[in-house]
């Protein structure tokens, strides 16, 4: 892939080994990774960068950090899609989707993934959402 | 649908008539509650008479207005609280003093509707003394039960021993996948970060096991007179290596004939924390200073750092189960969240305190402070 038409994903997370292995997988698919750990750091460089997607964790420093990350990049940049992955699922039972009117209208994402999901469909995921 | 009994406290008829008109059909819905409350509304025109329907009608929600014919509204209160009647207040009064307010305000009034009041400004206010009792019993019978603190350490906790498993197994992949490379050197990286992470559920694992012998209570203790500097010295002795990797040095002064009747495991549990914590929270080449006296009937057992730090605000969470001060500058340090709330809890055992000093980029200084009986 030409570098110019590489695809950069901000990536945030609070746990460094997850970062570490996301951007090695999503670097193995051909995209540039931008990453934060946590929630602080993501708020700073939300103002400095312009990247294709994100790829937002949900708890980090705050019980809903990904939603409010998602807010505030959706204000900076309403083009950008999001994705917020999280295990959140696996851990409590406590379900959202983006099909629910409701949950649509106050979270501001483009798509909601389970963690751990396996690297076809991950790339199958992030294609929808970038359209490719 | 649950009915809650409302009395009506006020010596006026048109009051009184007025506001069961306005309740008589009203009912107050909380998303989250499965069912509206409705209202069973009983007037009393003194305060003499309202004491009697607390005492026989198991009543919910109290509108009171001050000044009554024999005993005032205040007196309703101060025997309402006397006997601890669980019921929510509001008063309702056509001049209330500043005087008054405070007194009721002590007393546990919710609230104040002023006279005449219009019938939305009573629905509002009822709805939100109802909200505000519901909210009350529910955290009571959750604080009793300890429900709610228990669900939420759960949910924590699961989190915290998932998230190394989630990493351990991301790097198993990537190796099965042979993702980056074909030889065992090229996976070493991430083989020292699964070691790493599974170090740190092992330490999760035994703070959890320190925080079960606080809350199992006595079992098992052993107090017997020590000598703290010495059980001091082992300490220190003990995490000499993990110091020497980052070059910080560790001293130690302070009287030599400090003695406390304790269980020893206990004290170590308290002086490991803190010391591993001065250790892995400073920079490079930095110090550790333990200093421990005894003033007037108290042992004070100090340990400072020349590390990292950190703000006021984080020092009020410090304390708490699984808070972990997250910066860029604590990422990369292991640690479970539990440490310092062991800790805390430990010394309150010995009906001690814990207080702590910071600022940022500077250090900190931890100082337990045990009664020495």
């Amino acid at each position: 892939m030409d570098t110019k038409d590489k695809k950069t994903i901000f990536l945030v997370d609070d746990d460094v080994d997850y970062i570490f292995q996301m951007t090695k997988t999503l670097e193995s698919m051909g995209f540039e990774v931008i990453s934060a750990c946590g929630q602080k750091e993501a708020e700073k460089k939300i103002d400095e960068i312009k990247p294709d997607l994100a790829i937002f964790d949900l708890m980090m420093e705050n019980k809903d950090s990904g939603f409010i990350l998602s807010h505030r990049m959706k204000r900076k940049h309403p083009d950008i899609p999001i994705i917020i992955a999280t295990a959140l699922t696996a851990e409590t039972g406590m379900i959202f989707s983006l099909e629910d009117k409701d949950d649509k209208k106050w979270i501001k994402a483009d798509a909601y993934l389970e963690k751990g999901l396996r690297p076809d469909q991950l790339y199958r995921e992030i294609s929808k959402v970038l359209k490719l | 649908m649950s009915t809650l009994k409302l009395l009506i406290v006020d010596d006026e008829p048109g009051i009184r008539s007025g506001a069961e008109r306005v309740l008589r059909n009203f009912s107050v819905g909380y998303p989250f509650m499965e069912e509206d409350f409705t209202f069973e509304i009983l007037t009393a025109e003194t305060g003499e008479k309202a004491i009697e329907l607390i005492e026989s009608k198991s009543i919910d929600i109290i509108l009171l207005d001050n000044k009554l014919p024999g005993i005032d509204g205040i007196e309703v209160l101060e025997y309402i609280q006397k006997n601890e009647y669980d019921v929510g207040v509001m008063m309702i009064t056509a001049y209330a003093s500043l005087d008054l307010a405070i007194k009721a305000t002590n007393y546990g009034v919710y609230n104040f509707v002023a006279k005449p009041f219009k019938p939305e400004e009573l629905k509002t206010s009822v709805e939100n003394i109802t909200k505000n009792l519901y909210l009350k019993r529910m955290t009571q019978s959750m604080d009793e039960s300890g429900e709610g603190n228990r669900f939420q350490f759960l949910s924590v906790l699961s989190h915290e021993l998932k998230s190394p498993i989630n990493a351990i197994e991301g790097y198993l992949k990537m190796m099965k996948d042979k993702q980056v490379g074909v030889t065992i050197d090229d996976y070493k990286e991430m083989i020292e970060r699964s070691m790493e992470r599974i170090k740190g559920m092992r330490s999760l694992i035994s703070d959890l096991l320190d925080l079960n012998r606080i809350e199992t209570g006595h079992k098992n203790r052993n107090i017997q007179k020590l000598d703290i500097t010495e059980i001091a010295k082992t300490v220190i002795d003990s995490f000499e290596p993990m110091a020497l990797q980052r070059n910080i040095e560790i001293s130690m002064d302070g009287d030599d004939d400090i003695y406390l009747n304790a269980d020893k495991n206990e004290i170590e549990i308290i002086l490991n924390n803190l010391v591993s914590n001065a250790i892995k929270y400073n920079r490079e080449n930095g110090k550790v200073y333990i200093s421990l006296k005894k003033k007037d009937t108290n042992i004070y057992i100090t340990v400072e750092d020349t590390g990292i730090g950190m703000s006021k605000e984080d020092t009020e969470l410090l304390f708490q189960d699984f808070v972990r001060i997250k910066n860029t500058q604590t990422q990369s340090v292991p640690g479970s969240g539990l440490g310092l709330s062991i800790t805390k809890k430990m010394v309150e055992l010995y009906k001690g305190k814990i207080e702590v000093e910071s600022t940022p980029d500077v250090g900190s200084r931890f100082i337990v402070s045990i009664p020495a009986v």
